[in-house]
């Protein structure tokens, strides 16, 4: 049983976790890829940016959030989202927009999105130095330890505060953007703007508010998700080129243009990263006895270390891309 | 290229073939600014600084070749130069670097080796496994009995092989080199990165061109964790040096007479890519690879088999990465995989093709050399900024200024390449030296 619960921790709950972050990552990158069909690299350095506004916040006013019994962090998040959302809207008109009325092609406009990422990650680092930092400034992680109650299990279920954050985030998020797309005018205009633009166009649907629309969205999930995995683990201005394969990995995999898709294929890909180097001779040692004698069990039976996890999506993309380029759930854009 | 024009039926002359007359002024311009650049960074920094400066000029003038074949010819775009780069590293560093006797000499190569033979055997019956349906066994079973075996067998042999790497690393450090000349190793890289390129081209080339530059950054991340990690292989963080180099070093000759001649190895090799890259462009090959740039559906509909084209040309660029980073790691004669950046081998390299012009040549290896200069200029100009900075910020606000100045001042050059990156596509989208397009009438 103490086995078992080993995998709940370091699978069950990290896979849920990591899924969780690249799921959101991951709607950002397949909105943008559907309505202005360019894979934008400086996805994750807008979550680095919006996890280093909270940062910023959460070090001006650190005493903020113990009033209401929140880390201070969690009540900036709404405050980052808006920045992050209105930096996304900068960025476009800055430097996406001319391009796009110069009607290049869409690899030139992936090309500007990474003259964007060095960019963004030149500021960050300028301001935020190279190194680590905790987004709790002043409260305390909590960590709960769950016993379950059986007979001989002595290890409890291990569970952070802002994993449980993360849960209720995500699930929100996902709620919200379901009813927006399917409920309201404009994420129903967005919809048709991403199955054929001309068509929206002639049918009286103001591209450029979708387009802005779009980057709003976008920011606010990737200031989200930059700062739910700054708060599990720590702000690190250097995340971004790890992050970006799983996140675009995640999107192919459940086919390019497609919300719920890339919901299912940033979770495929978190469990996968997990189960991959996740260590399964624990789980088969209490077998040992029944095995043949000649079956000496390694005593590590992962399937890739924890320094080559990036191998794991790359994998997952290399092998959506042979099989099945248009994703799980057939994208509409390929 | 005029000359052997003579020989030929007028009428049946292609047009870019015969360029037109006319001084290049923009070339004259632009290299003579070039060559006083140079000449005031030796008036500056001194002849040995210089010299390694041009050494890594020229180098990294290769790389932009590469990419200037697969951007500028072709409209790929490989965002994972630095990868190809470091396996060219790798292999320089692994075939010069002289033989580990501690490693030999023992039973270790013979393990080593039958791991490596248990790896191939398990690659081969997996993919016998995949042939099973030929043999009447459904489709579905076969999937899963392919998938069974390769999950066991890959178990098995990693397992092997991490006890005989953890062997090698305890019992000998790592595995050394085989003691041969560096160019051995700056072709055989060469060859690494065509192969590691194809693999790639072969997936991705048929799909979206934003695939390929997603699935190359993923590729470069993962060949710079390996070399990283495989302590047994490349001492891992540890670093190996030096690097013995194909002509006389800095001990026989003094800095700057043996990176001179060093240069000048470089420069061959420069004159001879250029030389053949120039016929290539000219020649019939040239214009079927730029015709299915400009329009890939009239170059299909002439007969054209566009994905092998396409694969072809993105190869060879890969080759010569590969190249490239093998003369520039011979010359730095140290293998640090932790110095493998994107930022200076990948988007640098970007900056050189996008800003000298992409599909021009001459344009790339002007671009080469001067933004490399700029580059190494910007150090100590950003560390100096930054200072006076942090000195009018002390004087008259009372700042307290962190103390890890330094190495932030370094990263507001990341921000000044996003910057030029971005520039450059909106207000110079075909560089300083525009690629000359001739229109057949």
């Amino acid at each position: 049983m103490n086995e078992l619960i080993f995998f709940i921790n370091n699978v069950v709950i990290a896979g849920s976790v990591t899924g969780s972050i690249y799921a959101i990552g991951a709607i950002g990158v397949t909105l943008i890829f559907s309505i202005m069909r360019f894979a934008h690299f400086a996805h994750a350095d807008m979550m680095t940016f919006g996890a280093f506004m909270v940062l910023l916040l959460t070090t001006l006013f650190p005493a903020a959030g113990a009033s209401m019994g929140i880390p201070t962090a969690l009540l900036m998040l709404p405050v980052a989202m808006l920045l992050t959302a209105l930096l996304a809207v900068g960025i476009d008109k800055a430097f996406y927009k001319p391009l796009r009325a110069h009607g290049v092609k869409p690899i030139v406009l992936v090309i500007g999105s990474l003259g964007v990422t060095l960019m963004l990650q030149g500021l960050i680092r300028l301001f935020a130095g190279t190194g680590g930092q905790s987004l709790y400034v002043d409260d305390r992680k909590e960590i709960f330890r769950i016993a379950v109650p059986f007979e001989g299990v002595r290890a409890p279920i291990v569970i952070t505060e802002p994993q449980i954050y993360l849960f209720v985030i995500t699930l929100v998020a996902v709620v919200a953007l379901h009813l927006f797309l399917n409920r309201s005018r404009l994420g129903k205009a967005m919809r048709a703007m991403s199955d054929n633009p001309e068509l929206a166009q002639a049918s009286g649907i103001n591209t450029n508010t979708i387009v802005a629309v779009t980057w709003v969205i976008a920011g606010s999930l990737a200031a989200i998700a930059g700062t739910l995995l700054a708060l599990d683990v720590t702000f690190k201005p250097d995340l971004s080129f790890f992050l970006l394969l799983p996140i675009f990995a995640a999107a192919i995999v459940g086919g390019v243009g497609h919300p719920y898709g890339a919901i299912a294929g940033g979770f495929v890909v978190g469990f996968a990263e997990t189960l991959a180097v996740f260590n399964w001779n624990v789980l088969l040692r209490p077998f040992q006895d029944s095995f043949p004698a000649w079956l000496e069990l390694p005593s590590n039976l992962a399937f890739v270390g924890t320094e080559y996890k990036i191998v794991v999506p790359f994998f997952i993309l290399v092998a959506i891309l042979v099989w099945r380029p248009t994703g799980l759930f057939k994208g509409k854009v390929i | 290229m005029s000359d052997s024009t003579n020989t030929r039926n007028p009428a049946y002359t292609p047009k870019d073939a015969t360029p037109e007359r006319r001084f290049p002024v923009r070339e004259v311009v632009l290299f003579g600014t070039l060559l006083v650049a140079i000449l005031a960074v030796y008036g500056l920094m001194g002849a040995a600084y210089s010299t390694r400066m041009l050494v890594e000029a020229a180098c990294y003038a290769i790389l932009a070749l590469g990419l200037t074949i697969q951007w500028g010819y072709a409209g790929q775009f490989n965002a994972g130069v630095m990868g190809f780069v470091a396996l060219g590293g790798f292999c320089a560093m692994l075939f010069s670097v002289p033989v580990n006797d501690a490693f030999w000499g023992t039973e270790l190569p013979g393990e080593l080796g039958r791991v490596l033979l248990y790896g191939l055997a398990a690659t081969l019956v997996v993919v016998g496994a995949t042939r099973l349906d030929r043999l009447g066994v459904p489709k579905k079973l076969r999937t899963l009995i392919a998938v069974v075996l390769a999950v066991v067998l890959y178990l098995v042999v990693i397992s092997l092989l991490r006890d005989v790497t953890s062997q090698i690393q305890a019992q000998a450090g790592f595995v050394g080199g085989f003691g041969l000349p560096a160019w051995t190793g700056w072709i055989v890289g060469g060859a690494l990165a065509g192969g590691v390129g194809y693999l790639i081209g072969h997936v991705c080339l048929g799909l979206r061109s934003d695939y390929l530059a997603i699935a190359t950054l993923g590729i470069a991340e993962i060949i710079k964790a390996f070399l990283k990690n495989s302590d047994w292989l490349t001492r891992g963080t540890a670093t190996v040096s030096p690097l013995p180099w194909p002509t006389p070093g800095p001990a026989e000759l003094g800095f700057t007479l043996s990176r001179a001649l060093y240069l000048s190895i470089t420069a061959v090799v420069i004159a001879v890519i250029f030389f053949l890259l120039h016929r290539a462009y000219h020649a019939p090959w040239g214009r079927m690879i730029r015709a299915i740039r400009d329009n890939e559906v009239s170059a299909a509909a002439m007969g054209k088999d566009i994905n092998k084209r396409r694969l072809e040309i993105f190869v060879l660029g890969c080759i010569l990465m590969g190249l490239g980073g093998g003369i520039l790691g011979t010359f730095n004669s140290l293998f640090d995989p932790q110095g493998y950046l994107p930022l200076n081998h990948t988007f640098l390299v970007l900056v050189m093709v996008i800003l000298g012009g992409p599909g021009n040549n001459l344009g790339t290896i002007f671009g080469a050399v001067a933004v490399y200069i700029i580059w190494i200029m910007s150090e100590p100009l950003a560390l100096f900024l930054m200072q006076l900075i942090v000195s009018v910020g002390e004087s008259t606000f009372g700042w307290d200024a962190p103390n890890n100045m330094d190495s932030r001042a370094l990263q507001a050059r990341v921000l000044v390449i996003g910057m030029l990156i971005t520039l450059v596509l909106r207000f110079a989208p075909k560089g300083l030296l525009p690629e000359k397009i001739t229109h057949h009438g």
